[in-house]
């Protein structure tokens, strides 16, 4: 009782004096809470001058998108030109073709590579577990490891003409005929979209399995008693259960569908898949780096930001409807 | 208990061909996955005209060490690998040296004007200034073609530093910093002393990702690297296994025309082995962790 009412005493000591000074109190504790943790923004100091150079001083940068760009004069200095620089790529001749490239290329990309990672993961939820499933699982990971560049390297090399193993395991166990992939422009989206399943698959599962493991026990055996069946199982109880998950991750790779890899079709572009293969990102990288006109290049790649980012507040718009789910 | 195993259910015909359908998937998926590997190693290993007429597929025909030893011959490949090792090690250090004191700083409730950092940094994993201003940056502060730039363009990835807060957040209870308080521990003292070495598991995790980004990055290099001393691996692999101009210098001799094509496809089989070797020999032993940085991530995600 009596530390009670001591306390209570304290408490009104110091919402007295609180009074007395007002908002400088809170201010004078403000400023003493940062100098007691001083070291705190020493440990931030880095990583704040890393997104101020790299990160913060670009997106400066995008202003001359909007100026016609010279070296020796600056951002700053250099005119304004307004839209001139958007108006000659809508006017540019392969503005259409690459428009839809991308997005063609992206989407496909999307569907395939959405969905399969579910489906995986649900096999992997109902085997036993055991050195069979571990080591399955072990295996389909490891070629998320492998870099773009040895990608497109083996596929190269596996699928020249005549010689390669594709063609050779082809032509002696299905009697097909020889398929130059590489040379013929319809088979370029296949083959980036199936290379990347083939890379991502297993990795891309880990999270749905990890969503899956997070189902109350309660819910399967309630669904044992009522009698269900494996496949029902999953029907009623498991897919249900990861749609969130799944809606989230579709909502941020539709984010960065027009930023998908650019390494990846660069590599694997060639003079002879040029009319499928030429995307934003890569048109970029030849305007800006290879041609030297920065501001149109920044233009076109200002233009693709805007692009994603309408498709992301699109995507999330239609899921927060049907779905309840959204990034914000 | 004989009523019990009297009464118990068999799984349903459904269930089981569901399981044999299953077993056969996976089956079939670990082999699409690891056949092409497969394919490669054995194929570096082989007589250059057996795999030249398609007669490896599943074993080595005529073992020969001719690929490696041409290989091991070039000055190119043995710079690139190396300076890859360079970028790595050099370029995970200072991740870790960026990213964990400031992801230590966010987890902690009483930094003030923690949530405007945070969103600071959550910014720009959303936007960026894109390829060509960032190019143009490195250009203007006189960072191109200096292997600095490859260490530095990439210190920071705030996924990673997300992953770390958040474990930091989870795992350093607030009462072990005030226990450290009393007994006159700064906030220095306390992060190299105790929470580093409770976050040992953590700090593995974010080095692998950093690790493997530096060992397969290709982009920053093709931008900003041009001295051929200085190229890392992949992009020296871009000239080897892609472009093939680069092959032609090994072409010359007076050895045929298809002799020497054979010996530019035993050679490429080898230089990719030499390239995901590395990867391929820790894999096993740090594969759970990767996983591991999954989940973390997830949590906040």
């Amino acid at each position: 009782m009596k530390s009670q009412a001591l306390a209570a005493e304290g408490r009104g000591l110091l919402r007295s004096r609180n009074t007395v000074t007002g908002a400088q109190v809170v201010k004078k504790s403000k400023w003493r809470a940062i100098l007691r943790n001083y070291e705190l923004y020493i440990f931030l100091l880095p990583a704040l001058a890393y997104i101020a150079v790299f990160m913060y001083a670009p997106m400066y940068g995008v202003l001359m998108a909007f100026k016609d760009y010279n070296m020796a004069k600056g951002v700053m200095a250099s005119p304004w030109v307004g839209l001139e620089n958007f108006r000659r790529f809508f006017a540019g001749y392969n503005f259409w073709t690459t428009l839809w490239n991308t997005l063609a290329l992206s989407l496909y990309y999307l569907a395939a590579t959405l969905p399969l990672p579910i489906v995986l993961a649900l096999i992997f939820n109902n085997i036993r577990t055991g050195i069979f499933k571990k080591s399955v699982q072990m295996i389909t990971y490891a070629p998320n490891f492998i870099s773009v560049v040895v990608l497109v390297g083996i596929m190269k090399i596996l699928m020249t003409p005549e010689t390669g193993v594709f063609n050779v395991l082809l032509t002696k166990f299905f009697g097909a005929g020889v398929i130059d992939v590489f040379g013929k422009p319809e088979y370029f989206r296949h083959l980036y979209v199936w290379s990347g399943v083939w890379q991502t698959l297993g990795w891309n599962s880990i999270i749905y399995v990890a969503a899956l493991a997070g189902i109350s026990p309660d819910l399967y055996e309630a669904a044992t008693i009522d009698g269900a069946s494996r496949l029902q199982k999953i029907w009623y109880l498991e897919i249900p259960s990861i749609l969130p998950t799944a809606v989230i991750i579709l909502i941020l790779n539709t984010g960065s569908v027009m930023n998908l890899g650019f390494e990846k079709v660069y590599l694997m572009q060639t003079p002879l898949n040029l009319a499928v293969s030429e995307t934003i990102p890569t048109y970029v990288y030849k305007m800006g780096v290879i041609a030297g006109d920065y501001s149109l290049a920044t233009a076109i790649g200002l233009f693709n930001s805007v692009v994603s980012g309408v498709l992301l507040v699109i995507v999330n718009f239609i899921s927060k409807k049907f779905s309840e789910t959204s990034l914000y | 208990m004989l009523a019990i195993r009297k009464n118990k259910v068999r799984e349903p015909l459904e269930d089981r061909v569901f399981a044999g359908v299953s077993y056969v998937v996976l089956a079939a998926l670990a082999f699409i996955c690891l056949y092409p590997l497969y394919f490669v190693v054995i194929a570096s290993i082989s007589d250059p005209d057996a795999v030249y007429a398609g007669k490896v597929i599943l074993w080595i025909q005529g073992f020969t060490m001719m690929g490696y030893e041409k290989i091991f011959q070039n000055d190119s490949i043995f710079r690139g690998f190396f300076n890859s090792v360079f970028y790595t090690c050099v370029g995970t250090i200072i991740n870790l040296a960026v990213t964990l004191p400031a992801a230590y700083a966010l987890s902690r409730k009483d930094l003030v004007g923690r949530r405007g950092i945070m969103i600071l940094f959550i910014i720009t994993m959303y936007f960026s200034g894109g390829m060509i201003p960032t190019y143009l940056l490195i250009q203007n502060i006189g960072l191109y073609n200096k292997p600095i730039v490859l260490l530095l363009c990439n210190a920071l990835v705030v996924y990673n530093m997300i992953i770390a807060r958040s474990f930091f957040e989870q795992t350093i209870p607030d009462e072990l910093l005030e226990a450290a308080r009393i007994d006159g521990c700064g906030n220095t003292h306390f992060f190299v002393r105790i929470v580093l070495p409770l976050s040992k598991t953590m700090i593995a995790v974010v080095a692998l990702y950093y690790a493997v980004m530096h060992w397969n990055s290709f982009m920053q290099a093709l931008l900003y690297i041009d001295d051929p001393d200085w190229k890392p691996l992949q992009l020296v692999l871009r000239d080897l296994l892609i472009s093939t101009q680069a092959m032609a210098q090994f072409m010359q001799g007076d050895e045929s025309i298809v002799m020497q094509q054979k010996l530019v496809n035993v050679m490429q089989y080898g230089i990719i082995v030499v390239a995901i070797l590395p990867m391929m020999v820790i894999y096993p032993f740090v594969q759970k962790h990767f996983v591991k940085g999954v989940m973390i991530g997830a949590v906040k995600g």
